[in-house]
């Protein structure tokens, strides 16, 4: 599966020199698109993405409908995002987001390139979060205000949570050491558009954004 | 060391089952009861299994795993574990259903006898306060799988004697675990994080945000977990699920602890997990983990 790199813009999901970069070809089958305007950037070539049996979005909060629209769209037109946590590396986790309309055929083929690269493909569907962060902030919350709650301290709980699950990483310190004011910008993404109360970001999240805000201006 | 030689397991299910092994296998005398002893036979059968792949693994050495079992006594009669030093009971996450049964086992027990529960989110302080020896009950959660996993929550209740959490936490220790102790709130620190979490994802199931597969293998590839939260919950069971949410719900009112619908359609549809073939998963067995 041969595929062309377009990158507008920094990449969240390829900070960094990667077989998947490395074996793109100046033109191919796919287009995938990388950074943070990797969007605007399809939308404003639409017609040259005519015909490619796909055409990879990077994403980074918002959902893929906001670049393709929502009940009807262009059916070669998927979106994805390595997950990864604040200033820790990418993981080898892509998650590949599909509208109801997109062709499986198109689903497959950009499948075929991340896993060509050594990647590890899991598809959802276009919602707030997609598997990964809808799943983890509010269980990172929940340990932060458990922690402002006297629950237990915080090596107590991230122990009992390895110790018990087999977590390489309890919450606390996975959060402290890779930026709590990166939990911060993702959940308050989620908590706008979803509105539910467990993704509001926690205080400790809080006080980290403000300082790095402050510290920034 | 130890002073506790002789312990009795209440329960026979996933729990029960997982405890005894764990027992058993630190060299004590362990007697399993249940009310039916087709679930007695059941558990006899899963833990020898249990023990013959370690044996196989290269964990236990050829013959420890018959020398462990001669251990094991399974039992219907109450008045068999009157010779015990402590009993954990592992029954249904009901208050009442454990009160009746620590207060049954008061009258057969000696007063040195230690009651310890392994609820997950009922508070210790209310189950002693049924057990007519309040000052000798304790908590100790285990985690499933028990016979693999190390961690047990020690909880004790606000009327649980230094002495009585003392021998507990030696016995713990002598046994192999690793005991943390953790203060009386619902769901201790596992469950309080564990049940909504695994809510989270069934909800996320239902709302078609992606496959029970996909969600696995998003969470272990990410997260580094041993198990996606999707395989765990078919290892709890959807009947305890319910039970667990039920519970926790009752005493937080945590909207995340609510029972998701989709559980209930899945008791509703005997899609109960690995204990009848087929959860989110579908198996080809009903074989205990790691058996």
């Amino acid at each position: 599966m041969s595929y062309q790199i377009i990158q507008r813009g920094e990449s969240l999901s390829f900070p960094d020199p990667h077989p998947f970069i490395d074996t793109a070809s100046s033109m191919g089958d796919g287009v995938v698109l990388i950074g943070g305007e990797a969007g605007q950037a399809w939308r404003r070539g639409v017609e040259a993405a005519e015909g490619k049996s796909f055409i990879a979005i990077e994403l980074d909060t918002e959902c893929l409908g906001v670049h393709t629209g929502e009940d009807e769209g262009p059916v070669n037109v998927v979106g994805f995002a390595r997950f990864r946590l604040g200033d820790d590396a990418p993981t080898g986790l892509v998650e590949l987001v599909r509208k109801p309309y997109t062709d499986p055929d198109a689903v497959q083929a950009a499948r075929a390139a991340f896993e060509a690269a050594g990647l590890v493909v899991a598809v959802c569907n276009d919602f707030p979060g997609r598997i990964l962060n809808r799943l983890v902030r509010p269980y990172y919350n929940a340990a932060l205000r458990r922690l402002d709650e006297g629950l237990a301290t915080a090596s107590d709980m991230d122990q009992t949570l390895c110790l018990g699950l087999g977590y390489p990483e309890g919450p606390i310190s996975l959060l402290n050491r890779t930026g709590l004011h990166h939990h911060y910008r993702v959940t308050q993404a989620l908590y706008e558009a979803l509105g539910q109360e467990a993704y509001v970001p926690a205080r400790r999240a809080q006080v980290a954004w403000a300082r790095r805000q402050r510290d920034a201006a | 060391m130890s002073e506790i030689k002789t312990v009795g397991v209440v329960g026979s299910g996933t729990m029960g089952t997982g405890i005894a092994i764990v027992v058993a296998r630190a060299g004590l005398r362990t007697i399993v009861l249940d009310a039916k002893q087709e679930a007695l036979d059941h558990a006899r059968e899963q833990a020898a299994a249990f023990l013959a792949k370690s044996v196989a693994r290269g964990k236990l050495a050829p013959g420890q795993d018959e020398a462990i079992m001669a251990q094991w006594q399974g039992t219907t009669r109450m008045e068999d574990l009157a010779g015990c030093d402590l009993i954990i009971e592992a029954v249904f996450e009901d208050l009442k259903v454990k009160h009746d049964l620590f207060a049954r086992l008061d009258k057969v027990c000696p007063a040195h006898t230690i009651f310890a529960s392994n609820t997950s989110t009922i508070s210790i302080t209310e189950i002693a306060g049924g057990s007519a020896r309040d000052d000798r009950v304790v908590g100790m959660h285990f985690c499933l799988p028990a016979q693999l996993m190390k961690l047990v929550e020690m909880s004790p209740g606000l009327n649980t004697s230094d002495d009585t959490f003392r021998k507990a936490w030696s016995f713990c220790q002598a046994i192999g675990q690793k005991p943390v102790e953790t203060r009386d709130t619902p769901g201790f620190i596992l469950n309080y994080f564990l049940i909504p979490w695994h809510n989270d994802v069934i909800n996320m199931v239902d709302q078609g945000i992606a496959e029970p597969a996909d969600i696995d293998l998003a969470v272990k590839t990410a997260l580094g977990y041993p198990l996606g939260p999707l395989e765990l919950l078919d290892m709890v069971g959807m009947d305890t699920q319910k039970l667990l949410s039920d519970a926790m719900y009752g005493l937080t009112h945590e909207s995340r602890a609510a029972c998701p619908p989709l559980v209930k359609r899945m008791i509703g549809a005997g899609r109960l997990g690995r204990k009848t073939g087929a959860g989110f998963h579908v198996y080809g067995d009903n074989k205990i983990f790691g058996a």
